[in-house]
């Protein structure tokens, strides 16, 4: 192993290395014919294959993001970056016939566990790769359909062409056109009518190789007067030089229905963390992001939500933490296209030890998009003198009847408050976890309880490593 | 009785807060199992004197020496004086949003304690209290002092100091601006709290909270020095001749405001 000393906090828990032989990794940087090959691997239809080498000319003359961190950006070294690995030939769908190797990883993520306790499927992305994959059988006696995008793009490819691309296509900006080209893995979900999954779906990812890009790809789609429940974790080891996540994300809510989709990410200081989610929102459905952003050198971020039907609704929960060396600028966008369209957006973040949160919006009305209603709050904690907090709110409203509230806070963790915590026998530490945990409770309040639990220790991990 | 056990030893303290000195002079023993009342104006150091006590940072010791069962607290910072035995009920305790009240007092539990406290243990302990103190079962679920009236802010500090069970309770004018009610609990807290081996003392600019409980010690502090000291008798006295005349017998000027009952 080439492990080097890093910026990391010395007891990342979750920094380990294992030593899994990859089935195919590709060189550094990209080119057309590394695209064709992940298609020939992955024996895709020609189509798909036109989708890629589309968004690859896209992706060459798109120029990068001229906002956010550029200088963050600019130290980017696309042609240092592996495109694809695969770690081993075939989708698991057995927990037992998983490799050894890769199951000790898992293990350590706690994923064996996690499924016992609530899954009702697990779709866990290691590398580029879908490796394992369980779906619960009520699941599929209920026509829900719960796949590893690959295997999706094999077994359904009529509904994965009709929908892939409409949300976010290629060229909407430089990291969708390259996740277009290269992307593997990610999970595809399609719930029938008036379907309700009561169980929360998982997919569990993680990179596990040295400037590994990981670029996976998720679709979901719930059809009219469904729900579905959708939660994806993820966390990296540590590495000495830069690895780069960049994700497309697109939801698609038909009438009346609702998708939840809750993320808590913790990557490695070293990941810069790309990422385009986007949703549409038929008449009466409902989409809400759930978005924990920790970890990774830059994070660029902002779940957006179309309103294009009549009352639909739009939620973004957010929480960012950025400790030394980061910057998380993370935000949400809303867009009302339709009449009696509702919003809501709260993000919060926490800065700390010279770290830097931003919280980037947009609030866009149509004219002629009646009645809809906003409401917008962004709070920022910074627990030291070095730690910084930026609002970008745009708000573009064409249409007079639109009612939109706005509120952004920025406040310390005081003397006063950590020495009444003290004064009762709490450390330090504990005294500071403890503010940062209630003011994040509005987050966490709003996620399955094991998460809950898990968001506050990693919380407290952070902060533990990060001191003296 | 037997012999007494000295727990607080303050020697001739002076304390300043922002380069401004407040305290010039303390001295006073508080040996276990006694009750102390502090009484004082506005103005007088009363604040100072529990802050420095408890040792918040802002707060600086000029001169002078504090011991605590026999060890210099110097030095030592708020925590481990919490787990050494001290506790301060404040006279504003802040809000803290989103941490829930069971949270934070089963981790401030297990602080003091030194070790784990199973949830089922310490929800059993809490509620046993709370029953004693009157104290209603809703506040478990809400977070710490986060839209609690005056009154509510304080039966949570003395619920604090009956579940922490400290060796020395320090109430910063923890009676001020209650109903009778929520005095009667506060009463009630002090005296569950009292014990042959625990101590408190008392923080107050009114003689009121005198009409429930009864100290072995009242003390006169005035313009950062005790200026008298005396038992229950110099209580009764205060309340029926005013501030004046101790003021007076001290040297000090009358016009500073005088404690009114």
């Amino acid at each position: 192993m080439t492990q080097k000393a890093t910026v990391q906090p010395k007891d990342y828990k979750y920094g380990f290395h294992d030593d899994v032989e990859s089935v195919f990794t590709s060189g550094r940087g990209l080119t057309r014919n590394l695209v064709e090959q992940i298609s020939a691997m992955k024996k895709e239809p020609e189509w798909m294959l036109k989708f890629r080498l589309k968004a690859l000319d896209i992706y060459e003359k798109k120029p990068m993001p001229s906002w956010g961190n550029t200088k963050l950006l600019k130290l980017l070294d696309f042609d240092n970056i592996r495109y694809y690995v695969r770690p081993s030939e075939k989708t698991e769908k057995n927990w037992d016939d998983v490799p050894e190797k890769l199951k000790n990883t898992f293990e350590k993520l706690g994923i064996p566990e996690a499924e016992r306790r609530f899954l009702a499927g697990v779709t866990a992305q290691y590398e580029s790769e879908v490796v394992y994959h369980s779906i619960q059988a009520d699941l599929e006696k209920k026509g829900v359909i719960f796949l590893g995008m690959d295997q999706a793009v094999q077994q359904c490819p009529d509904i994965v062409k009709k929908y892939m691309g409409t949300i976010i296509p290629p060229g909407d900006n430089k990291f969708s056109a390259l996740n277009s080209a290269v992307w593997s893995g990610g999970s595809f979900i399609y719930v029938p009518k008036n379907t309700h999954v009561e169980i929360p779906l998982q997919a569990y990812f993680r990179i596990n190789s040295e400037n590994m890009g990981q670029f996976e790809r998720t679709l979901i789609i719930t059809d009219e007067g469904s729900n579905v429940h959708y939660i994806e974790g993820c966390t990296a080891p540590t590495y000495s030089s830069d690895s780069l996540h960049s994700a497309v994300v697109e939801l698609i809510a038909l009438k009346g229905s609702k998708i939840r989709y809750t993320t808590i990410q913790n990557w490695s200081n070293n990941v810069y963390n790309l990422v385009t989610k986007r949703a549409a929102a038929y008449e009466d459905a409902a989409v809400e992001w759930i978005d924990g952003n920790l970890g990774s050198k830059l994070t660029m971020k902002y779940p957006a939500v179309y309103l294009l039907g009549e009352r639909a609704r739009g939620e973004v929960l957010s929480i960012a933490y950025a400790g030394k060396g980061q910057h998380q600028d993370a935000g949400a966008k809303m867009v009302h296209v339709a009449p009696n369209t509702t919003s809501t957006i709260l993000s919060k973040s926490i800065s700390r030890d010279g770290g830097r949160t931003s919280y980037r919006g947009l609030l866009k009305v149509y004219k002629g998009a009646l009645n809809c209603k906003s409401n917008v709050r962004c709070d920022a904690l910074l627990l030291d003198e070095n730690s910084r907090s930026d609002t970008y709110p745009t708000m573009e409203i064409d249409e007079q009847t639109a009612s939109v509230g706005h509120e952004a806070t920025v406040s310390k963790v005081g003397e006063e408050q950590m020495f009444y915590l003290m004064s009762r026998g709490l450390k330090e530490q504990e005294a500071q976890s403890l503010i940062v945990n209630g003011f994040i409770e509005p987050f966490t309040k709003q996620l399955p309880m094991e998460y809950a639990v898990e968001l506050n220790r990693l919380i407290q991990l952070e902060m533990d490593g990060s001191i003296g | 009785m037997t012999e007494k056990t000295v727990l607080l030893e303050i020697d001739n303290v002076h304390a300043a807060i922002e380069g401004k000195s407040i305290l010039k002079g303390i001295n006073l023993t508080i040996n276990k199992g006694e009750v102390h009342a502090i009484m004082g104006p506005n103005g007088s150091g009363k604040s100072t004197l529990s802050n420095i006590l408890m040792g918040h940072p802002k707060y600086k010791v000029t001169e002078g020496r504090i011991r605590f069962l026999g060890e210099d607290l110097f030095g030592i910072p708020v925590d481990v004086r919490a787990r050494k035995g001290l506790f301060l009920a404040f006279q504003y305790p802040l809000a803290i949003p989103g941490v829930p009240v069971a949270k934070f007092l089963r981790l401030s539990l297990q602080s003091v304690k030194g070790k784990d406290v199973p949830v089922t243990e310490f929800l059993k302990t809490l509620k046993a209290k709370m029953k004693l103190l009157g104290i209603s079962d809703t506040f478990i679920g809400r977070y710490i002092n986060e839209g609690f009236s005056g009154g509510e802010k304080k039966r949570h500090e003395i619920l604090q100091m009956a579940l922490l069970e400290p060796t020395l309770s320090i109430l910063d004018e923890t009676d001020s601006g209650l109903d009778i009610d929520a005095l009667k609990v506060v009463a009630s807290g002090i005296e569950h709290t009292r014990s042959p081996e625990r101590s408190i003392l008392i923080i107050t600019h009114y003689q009121r909270i005198l009409n429930y409980v009864q100290p072995d010690f009242i003390h006169v502090l005035a313009d950062g020095r005790i200026i008298k000291s005396g038992t229950k008798e110099l209580a009764l006295e205060l309340e029926k001749k005013g501030y004046d005349w101790v003021l007076k017998e001290a040297g000090l000027p009358v016009t500073q405001q005088a404690v009114s009952a």
